[in-house]
């Protein structure tokens, strides 16, 4: 297949490894992929947070079947099921505040690795389908987390998913035949949190199988690294195996930390207070208020006055990271080496922080013009900013090798931490 | 294409009828799943357009009625209570709405509103406050007769649903322009 | 790329500046905080306090307000009020409950530690039309279910450790209980309900529910009340009381995670070490690369 499989080193000893090997060679691929696989040797811990998505999926995964054998998806029952959970199921609570707090943390690792990607310009070529599989899973991690978070059946549950089923309505011709078909009904309701329950038990299958394509993918292409240039030499990679392995050991365990402190000491700061009243399709709450992670959005969503207006740039806000690689004109990938871009890019961040503030208040009077700033210059930097700082910015040398960055310029080194020619230039192209 | 003859065009028929053929079925099977999401046979029918006789409302009486799981608010307004509502200013509304747009022309003794609070949707109670309407028991709104806002913090007016009146003793909510709406 | 650490956390911090929510549209005050026993990360309820707090949800708020989450077993259960099992069957005995007989109708039998506090209304609509119209909340997560928003950059410290805190709601249930006062000059009364300095709004249908002296509490060995009978510490109590009810495992979630955060703190220690053991090999600055690094793992 690819450079990746042509550093696989794996020789079946035992007869019986022989036999399976030559039937399903299963071991060779994993020793491949997860043993073998040259790594730049420059990586920061930035790099450690695929890893720590990963060990999340897991996680989610495991409490969520678990709370499924608990939970009542009707809505007569589904607040009392979850109260239920909280008091009588032995460990229930930490089962349900692990669920909750790692979908947040899920999304606090999900953003790291968005913006460390940006930043090293990980999406250009060769790697642009993987990173295009990362903005599918990032969608349907958007649509788990928001069926997940009506299932409880509390007040923010219930008028969440009214607001969000509500401007889908607004999508020309389809709009309420999709908005029909989501509840099953005239409103959210019974129905509503019956599918919401089953699709949102699918959808974490699927994120699993495009996170197969996703790693897939990186083995194939190889990974980018800060310096953003591609191993040249095997000088410049070491096996994943032991190297990257420790390191994202311990990177997910110090995760864990964060983790476990939210679960244990604050397992409601993350929620909303109102999604402990439960869900009353006649009383609204004063401010609805999306969880935190889908709040830029929203503040686009609310930016613009006509609602199929904000729906398309709420959706379209997150589609046009998926032309990044063609809109970025630059040669050059990481930020490192771009002086110009690297001032763009940290202002980007920023404007993103503040349309986040900004999804959260309501929506009057000077927050709104500051979301239509904010959102306008979201989307310039997508449509002007990568094309036009890639063309005019000269670029900062550079290094010579991934090497060369770890142990500075023209430091005799000898040997290496791959095997011979097994890091024969997984990045091709760049 | 023309090289191949009769018999590759012959071919190309049979693989395109195959795949039409493919598409159908896969058409067919598909349409099941998707159509099961629609609202059920139970939803649609309890969602059907609701007739309310008004032969035994009087003068005053406020009936609620619930279409599709809201509650409606059936007035009867008396000939004092039609008065008032048409000489109240609109500047002195915070949701400016003149009588003639809170009822059906014609029929300006009735009025059909939905049943909750527009600030947070408490359940307004009726023939109290001072405006001859409602007063919210949650946070001290006050509609008047017609179901305007009168007092805050409510910020709009009662909304209206759709209706008609079949006669002038029989109203059938949810239908408007001669045909139930979706 | 620090920055991005730091830019992180200002999303997310911003983000979490208005996840509380609750009707403030009133422009209702802040309530002031209270110090709590169970505020913190060592935080523990105070048992006795518990059991008072009981006591005023019984003889005063249970008449209108349902605790229909709670039942009598979790009185005697751990980390909350303590009392002791034959203490709880007792009270048990004293309500009853209905159920259906062989012919099917309705008898009503004396409840059990199992039952579940019956509610002092059938339904939502009763509760509704005995209370002027809007039925009082149940008590069950209450607790959890109202705060206050304290703005930037305070919602940051309430996240951190050792200045985290996550008890604005039974500040918010100890400041609406006590504050009942006259309507300042201008409040413009509507015709029917109450004026409280922390109500949003300031109009609640409730009327005050509690006075000075209003209920006995039980006296030490000398005869002399233990805490003060004043609504400052009724009001205490009973928030005390319902921030139990609504998060009954807090003190084994906090032992917990004691115990699961110390743990992850030597794992990740020790990881440390490994790491750095094992990328000594390839020296992230100067050393040299062996060629079969790899298969000595």
């Amino acid at each position: 297949m690819s450079s990746a499989h042509a550093t696989s080193t794996y020789v079946p000893k035992s007869r019986a490894a022989k036999w399976f090997e030559s039937r399903l060679p299963l071991v060779g691929l994993v020793h491949s992929s997860f043993v073998a696989f040259p790594v730049p040797r420059n990586l920061n811990y930035f790099y450690t947070f695929g890893a720590i998505l990963i060990a999340f999926l897991g996680i989610q995964i495991v409490t969520g079947v678990w709370l499924a054998m608990h939970y009542d998806p009707s809505a007569a029952n589904a607040f009392e099921s979850v109260e239920h959970i909280m008091r009588d199921v032995n460990y229930g609570w930490l089962l349900r505040y692990a669920h909750a707090n790692g979908a947040s943390m899920f999304f606090v690792a999900v953003y790291v690795h968005i913006f460390r990607n940006l930043y090293y310009g990980s999406y250009k070529a060769p790697r642009e389908v993987l990173y295009l599989l990362g903005v599918i899973i990032y969608l349907l991690m958007m649509a788990t987390a928001f069926l997940g978070y009506t299932l409880p059946w509390g007040q923010m549950s219930f008028w969440g998913a009214t607001v969000i089923t509500n401007i889908l309505a607004a999508i020309p011709v389809v709009g309420d035949t999709i908005q029909s078909l989501l509840w099953g009904g005239y409103s959210v309701g019974n129905p509503t949190v019956n599918r919401f329950f089953s699709l949102h038990f699918l959808l974490p299958w699927m994120i699993a199988g495009v996170v197969v394509l996703h790693v897939w993918a990186l083995h194939v292409t190889g990974q980018n690294n800060p310096a953003g240039i591609p191993i040249k030499s095997s000088k410049d990679a070491v096996p994943f195996t032991p190297y990257a392995t420790i390191k994202d050991v311990f990177a997910v365990v110090v995760f864990m930390i964060l983790f476990a402190w939210f679960i244990f000491y604050q397992p409601n700061y993350l929620g909303h207070a109102d999604n402990y009243v439960p869900a009353n399709p006649s009383v609204t709450p004063a401010h609805i208020v999306p969880e935190w992670y889908f709040l830029p959005f929203y503040a686009i969503l609310r930016a613009v006055p006509d609602k199929l207006g904000g729906v398309i740039l709420m959706f379209g806000a997150v589609l046009i990271l998926a032309f990044a690689p063609w809109l970025d004109t630059s040669r050059v990938r990481s930020c490192n080496y771009r002086p110009v871009y690297r001032v763009f890019f940290w202002v980007f961040t920023a404007n993103a922080i503040i349309l986040g503030w900004l999804g959260a208040k309501p929506p009057e009077g000077g927050y709104v013009i500051a979301s239509q700033i904010c959102t306008a210059y979201y989307f310039a930097h997508f449509l002007i900013v990568m094309p036009l700082v890639g063309l005019f910015e000269t670029p900062d040398r550079l290094p010579g090798s991934i090497l060369e960055t770890v142990t500075g310029p023209g430091k005799q080194v000898s040997g290496s931490g791959m095997p011979a020619g097994a890091a024969a230039e997984p990045a091709k192209r760049g | 294409m023309a090289d191949e003859g009769p018999q590759g065009t012959k071919r190309d028929f049979l693989f395109l009828a195959t795949g039409a053929g493919l598409a159908v079925g896969v058409g067919a099977v598909a349409w099941p799943f998707v159509a099961s999401m629609a609202p059920d046979a139970a939803t649609v029918a309890a969602g059907a357009p609701l007739d309310v006789d008004l032969t035994p409302i009087q003068d005053g009486q406020i009936v609620n009625v619930f279409w599709r799981g809201k509650l409606i608010f059936v007035r009867k307004l008396t000939e004092k209570e039609v008065t008032d509502m048409k000489a109240v200013p609109l500047n002195q509304m915070i949701d400016p709405a003149p009588f003639a747009d809170r009822v059906k022309a014609g029929h300006d003794r009735w009025l059909v509103a939905y049943g909750n609070c527009t600030h947070l949707g408490c359940v307004p109670i009726g023939h109290s406050g001072n405006f001859e309407g409602w007063a919210c028991p949650c946070h001290g709104s006050q509609f008047d007769a017609v179901g305007r806002v009168r007092r805050g913090p409510a910020p709009t007016n009662l909304p209206l649903p759709p209706y008609v009146f079949a006669s002038d003793t029989k109203l059938t909510i949810g239908e408007e322009g001669g045909k139930a709406v979706a | 790329m620090r920055i991005a650490l730091l830019a992180a956390a200002g999303l997310l911090a911003a983000a979490l500046g208005s996840t509380g929510a609750y009707a403030d549209d009133g422009h209702a005050p802040n309530p002031p905080r209270e110090k709590w026993s169970f505020a913190g990360m060592f935080g523990r309820f105070d048992q006795a306090q518990l059991q008072r707090g009981f006591q005023v949800y019984k003889e005063v708020c249970a008449n209108c307000h349902a605790m229909k989450l709670v039942a009598f077993r979790n009185l005697s259960e751990e980390g909350g009020p303590g009392f002791s099992a034959a203490q709880v069957k007792a009270l048990a005995e004293t309500y009853s409950v209905k159920e259906l007989d062989d012919s099917g109708s309705e008898k009503e039998r004396p409840a059990r530690p199992a039952d579940r506090f019956p509610p002092p209304f059938p339904n939502d609509k009763a509760a509704a039309a005995a209370n002027g119209g809007k039925a009082p909340p149940d008590f069950s997560v209450l607790a959890k279910a109202r705060t206050y928003e304290r703005g930037f950059p305070w919602f940051v410290f309430d996240a951190l450790p050792f200045t985290s805190y996550s008890e604005q709601g039974v500040d918010y249930i100890h400041a609406l209980l006590t504050g009942y006062e006259d309507a300042p000059k201008g409040f413009e009364m509507p015709g029917s309900g109450y004026y409280n300095k922390y109500y949003p709004g300031h109009v609640i249908a409730m009327p005050n529910p509690l006075s000075e002296g209003q209920i006995t509490y039980p006296k030490d060995d000398k005869g002399q009340p233990v805490v003060p009978e004043t609504v400052e510490q009724y009001s205490h109590d009973v928030a005390a009381f319902m921030a139990w009810a609504a998060e009954p495992h807090m003190m084994a979630r906090k032992a917990l995670g004691l115990r699961v955060i110390l743990f992850l703190i030597v794992l990740a220690g020790l990881l440390y070490y490994v790491k750095k053991q094992v990328w000594k090999k390839v020296g992230g600055e100067v050393h040299g690369l062996q060629p079969e690094l790899h298969k000595t793992y």
